[in-house]
C-alpha cells in the first residue's frame, strides 16, 4: 500500500554528524606492532609498568590474531578486518592544555555542532565533560568544581600522571588485558579515555559525561574508561558518540571498567550514535566493545543504560560481576537497527555473592534490512544463595524484511535461585498506525511515538536531558525506515 | 457532507461493498443496520481510509472532494473521525500525551494555534466530565488495560476534544451496559448540530433509542437493502435481519436515495 512507499521515505533521512572537522592533527604510521606500541605510549610518556602491561596484550592480541581468535559467535557479517591497514593514533596537534582558551577553536566548533558546549552553558546544566577526540581527550570541565569533593574526574592520560597508584591498582581488574580478542587490542593501543574516581561517602554533585569523536581517517579509536567508586559513594555518568560519514568502516574498540566498593553506586549512561552507514550499508562504525562493572562492595549497584542508535555493527554487552553480598546489576538497553546496521547486544549478569539481584530490561527495534540479536548470559554461582534474576526482551519489527533474534543463556548452580525470563516480539502494528493517522497524526510521528513508547522503561532510566536527546535520535534513526 | 456513489470495495482480497449508494447531509444522523459479516465495518474502514481496504469501484465524496487515494491522517484533519469498533492498545504511549498531539495536529491543519498543556488541561477536563472519564485514564497508556467500556468512553472523550464534522461510530454500544450506555449517548448527542453528521452503526436498535437517526439503513450483503426512519430500527428489533430475504421488492426500491 501507500504506506510502504511512505515509510521507505520517511526512514531516509541523513546523518547528521557526518561532518570532517579540519584539524591538523598527529599520527603515527600504519599498522600495528610491537614498535607501534611502544611508540604510543612514549608519545603518552607512561611509566614503565604501563607500557609493560601494553605489550603484554599486544603479544596476546597478536597471537590471538594468528590462531584466528577474532569471535565469531555473534550473529554480525563484516568482510575482514586488516589490523595492519589503520592508524592507531591520531591526536589533534598542540598538546597540553592549561584551559578551554587554548583548544583549537576549530575543535571546539565541532563540539559546538554536536550539540555539546563545553563552556560555562555547562555549569546551568551541571554536567562536567571530558572530551575525547580521536584518540586525545582535549578538554575536562568543571575540574575545580569536582575537586572540592575531592572526585577525580580527567583524562585517561593524566589519571596515570596524577594518581598512578589508582589506575595501576584498578586497570585490568574488571576486563584483564587478555578478556578478549578486542579486549587484547584495546589494551595494547588505546590512547585516551576518561579516569573517575569518587571518594568515599561523596555523592557526586553532577552527572560526568564523555564525548567521543572520530574524526580522522583510517583511524580506529580505542579509549579506555575506567570509574572506580569507593564505599558509600555514587557517581552517573554519560556517554556520548559520533563520527563523520566515511565510506570505509572504521573501528572502535573500547574498554569501559567499573569499580563499585561497599554501598556504592554507579549509573552508567550511553547514548551510543556513530556514523551508522550510509543507506546501502557502506561505511559506518564497527562497534566493538567490552563494557564491565564489577560490584566488589556489599549491597554495591551498577546499572547499564544504553540507547544504541549508530554503527554498521555493534557488538557490546555491558555487563555485571555482582561478587559483594547483595550487590545488584542493571542493563537497561534500546537498540535500533535501520538500513544494513546488525546489532548483537546484550548483556551478562554473573551472581557471585549470596543475595545479588539483576535486572535485564532490553528493547531492540530493528527497521530496513536492519538484522538484530539480544544475547544475555544469566549465570548464578554455587554461593549466590537467594539470587534473583529479572529478564525481559522485547523485539519491535518495522516491516519485513528486518529480523530479531533472542539468544538468552542461563547457568543456574544454586537451586535457591530464582530466575525469570520473558520475551516478546511484536510488529509495529498496522492498527496501531492507523489508529493514530485517524486521529490527525502523520505517520512519522506516530512511528516515532509508538517506538518512545516501546523504549519507555529504558528512556525513562536516563538521565533528563539525555532522554530528550535520544527520543529525537529514535525519532530521527527511523526517519525513512519503515517499509 | 457526504456522498457514496455505487460503492464497491474489497477488505483484502475479498470483495465485501458492492454497490452502495448513500447521501448524508450536514445535520443529519444516520444508523447502519444489519446482520454479521453484511460490510458495516468494511464501510467505515473504506471512509476512514484505512489500509487493507480498497475502492474497487465507485466513489466517495466528501464536501464534494473524492477521497479515494487521500491518506488517513489528511481525512481525519478534514474533520472525519471514526469511534473503533476496537480501540487498539498502545505500549507505553500516555494517552493524555496522545490526545494532545492529536489535537494539536488538527488545530494545526485548520490553521488553529495549537494548545498548551495548561489549555489542554483544562479543554480535556470539561470533555472528560462528559463522558465520566476517570483522571487516571488520562494517565495510562492509550486504551491498555481499560475496560471495555473505558475504551468506549475514551473514543467519545477524543470525538469530543476534536470535534469532526462527520462521526463515524463503529458499534460504539457493542459490549457496554446501559449506564454506559446512556453516557455515551449523552456525549454523543452534545456534538449533534447543523453543522455535523453522523453515521451509526450498530447491530442493536437500543443504541438508537438515546440517539435518534434521521434515517436507518439496513446493509446486507454488501448493499443497503433497505432504508427508512428510525420505526424501521424497531421494526427489525421485533422481526430480525431474517426477514429481510422475504421484504417484498418495494421495500428495497424505497431504500435508494
Amino acid at each position: 500500500m501507500s504506506n510502504a512507499t511512505e515509510l521507505a521515505e520517511l526512514t531516509e533521512r541523513e546523518y547528521a554528524y557526518g561532518f570532517v572537522t579540519d584539524i591538523e592533527s598527529e599520527t603515527i604510521p600504519k599498522g600495528l606492532s610491537e614498535e607501534i606500541v611502544r611508540i604510543i605510549s612514549a608519545k603518552k610518556e607512561e611509566p614503565r609498568w604501563l607500557l609493560e602491561w601494553r605489550l603484554k596484550a599486544y603479544h596476546r592480541f597478536a597471537k590471538m590474531l594468528e590462531e584466528g581468535h577474532e569471535p565469531t559467535w555473534a550473529m554480525i557479517r563484516y568482510p575482514t578486518i586488516d589490523y595492519q591497514d589503520m592508524y592507531y593514533f591520531s591526536a589533534p596537534k598542540k598538546k597540553q592544555l592549561g584551559s578551554l582558551d587554548e583548544v583549537d577553536p576549530e575543535l571546539l566548533r565541532t563540539y559546538e555542532k554536536l550539540g555539546i558546549p563545553l563552556d560555562e552553558q555547562k555549569r546551568l546544566t551541571g554536567v562536567a565533560v571530558d572530551a575525547v577526540f580521536d584518540s586525545v581527550s582535549v578538554a575536562t570541565t568543571y575540574k575545580e568544581e569536582l575537586e572540592k569533593h575531592g572526585i577525580i574526574f580527567c583524562s585517561f592520560s593524566e589519571a596515570v600522571r596524577r594518581c598512578p597508584e589508582l589506575v595501576r591498582k584498578y586497570l585490568g581488574s574488571v576486563v584483564p588485558y587478555g578478556d578478549n580478542f578486542f579486549a587484547a587490542l584495546n589494551s595494547a593501543v588505546f590512547s585516551d579515555g576518561s579516569f573517575a574516581y569518587i571518594p568515599k561517602g561523596v555523592r557526586c554533585p553532577m552527572e560526568l559525561s564523555t564525548y567521543f569523536r572520530i574524526n580522522a581517517q583510517e583511524t580506529g579509536q580505542f579509549e579506555r574508561t575506567l570509574i572506580v567508586a569507593e564505599e558509600g559513594s555514587y557517581v552517573s555518568y554519560l556517554e556520548g558518540c559520533t563520527a563523520p560519514m566515511r565510506d570505509e568502516n572504521q573501528l572502535h574498540a573500547a574498554v569501559v571498567e567499573l569499580v563499585a566498593l561497599d554501598d556504592a553506586e554507579i549509573k552508567y549512561s550511553t547514548v551510543q550514535n556513530w556514523y551508522p552507514g550510509d543507506k546501502q550499508g557502506k561505511g559506518g562504525i564497527y562497534n566493538f566493545v567490552t563494557k564491565r562493572g564489577k560490584c566488589l562492595g556489599r549491597r554495591s549497584k551498577i546499572s547499564w543504560t544504553q540507547v544504541e542508535t549508530g554503527s554498521a555493527i555493534t557488538w557490546k554487552y555491558p555487563s555485571c560481576i555482582l561478587q559483594g553480598e547483595g550487590s545488584v546489576g542493571e542493563f537497561h538497553s534500546v537498540a535500533l537497527t535501520n538500513n544494513y546496521q546488525q546489532a548483537d547486544t546484550g548483556t551478562k549478569m554473573i551472581h557471585i555473592g549470596a543475595g545479588t539481584k539483576s535486572t535485564i530490561i532490553s528493547k531492540g527495534i530493528s527497521a530496513g534490512h536492519g538484522q538484530q540479536s539480544y544475547r544475555g548470559l544469566v549465570r548464578i554461582g554455587p554461593k549466590a544463595v537467594g539470587a534473583r534474576n529479572y529478564s525481559q526482551c522485547d523485539s519491535l519489527l518495522l516491516g519485513d524484511k528486518c529480523g530479531a533474534h533472542t539468544f538468552p543463556y542461563l547457568e543456574v548452580k544454586n537451586s535457591t535461585a530464582t530466575v525469570e525470563h520473558e520475551a516478546t516480539t511484536s510488529k509495529i502494528g498496522e492498527d496501531q498506525l492507523f489508529y493514530c493517522q485517524q486521529r490527525g497524526i502523520s505517520e512519522e510521528d506516530a512511528i516515532s511515538m509508538i517506538v518512545n513508547g516501546f523504549c519507555k522503561e529504558v528512556l525513562r532510566e536516563l538521565p533528563m536531558e539525555f532522554a530528550v536527546e535520544a527520543q529525537k535520535l529514535l525519532g530521527m534513526s527511523l526517519e525513512g525506515s519503515v517499509g | 457532507m457526504l456522498e457514496i456513489k455505487n460503492l464497491h470495495a474489497k477488505a483484502g482480497e475479498a470483495a465485501i461493498l458492492k454497490g452502495i449508494d448513500l447521501t448524508i447531509r450536514p445535520g443529519e444522523v444516520h444508523a447502519m443496520m444489519g446482520p454479521n459479516g453484511s460490510g458495516k465495518s468494511t464501510l467505515a474502514s473504506v471512509l476512514a481510509g484505512r489500509p487493507g481496504y480498497s475502492v474497487t469501484a465507485g466513489e466517495i465524496l466528501y464536501d464534494g472532494r473524492d477521497l479515494t487515494g487521500i491518506e488517513p491522517e489528511e481525512r481525519a484533519r478534514e474533520g472525519i473521525f471514526l469511534a473503533f469498533q476496537y480501540p487498539v492498545e498502545i505500549p507505553g504511549v500516555g494517552n493524555h500525551y496522545f490526545l494532545k498531539a492529536s489535537l494539536n495536529a488538527i488545530r494545526s491543519h485548520r490553521g488553529e494555534e495549537e494548545l498548551d498543556a495548561i489549555d489542554f488541561l483544562a479543554l480535556v477536563r470539561e470533555k472528560m466530565k462528559m463522558v465520566e472519564v476517570p483522571e487516571d485514564l488520562m494517565n495510562r497508556s492509550i486504551n491498555q488495560g481499560f475496560s471495555g467500556g473505558e475504551k468506549k468512553r475514551n473514543e467519545i472523550l477524543q470525538m469530543l476534544l476534536l470535534e469532526p464534522r462527520l462521526c463515524i461510530l463503529d458499534e460504539t454500544d457493542s459490549g457496554l451496559d446501559i449506564d454506559a450506555l446512556r453516557v455515551i449517548a449523552t456525549g454523543v448527542n452534545a456534538l449533534r448540530g447543523p453543522q455535523r453528521s453522523l453515521l451509526v452503526i450498530t447491530h442493536y436498535q437500543r443504541l438508537l433509542d438515546h440517539i435518534v437517526p434521521d434515517r436507518v439503513h439496513v446493509l446486507s450483503e454488501g448493499r443497503i437493502a433497505l432504508s427508512g426512519d428510525k420505526s424501521l430500527a424497531v421494526e427489525l428489533e421485533k422481526k430480525g435481519y431474517g426477514w429481510l430475504e422475504t421484504a417484498p421488492p418495494g421495500a428495497e426500491a424505497a431504500a435508494v436515495q
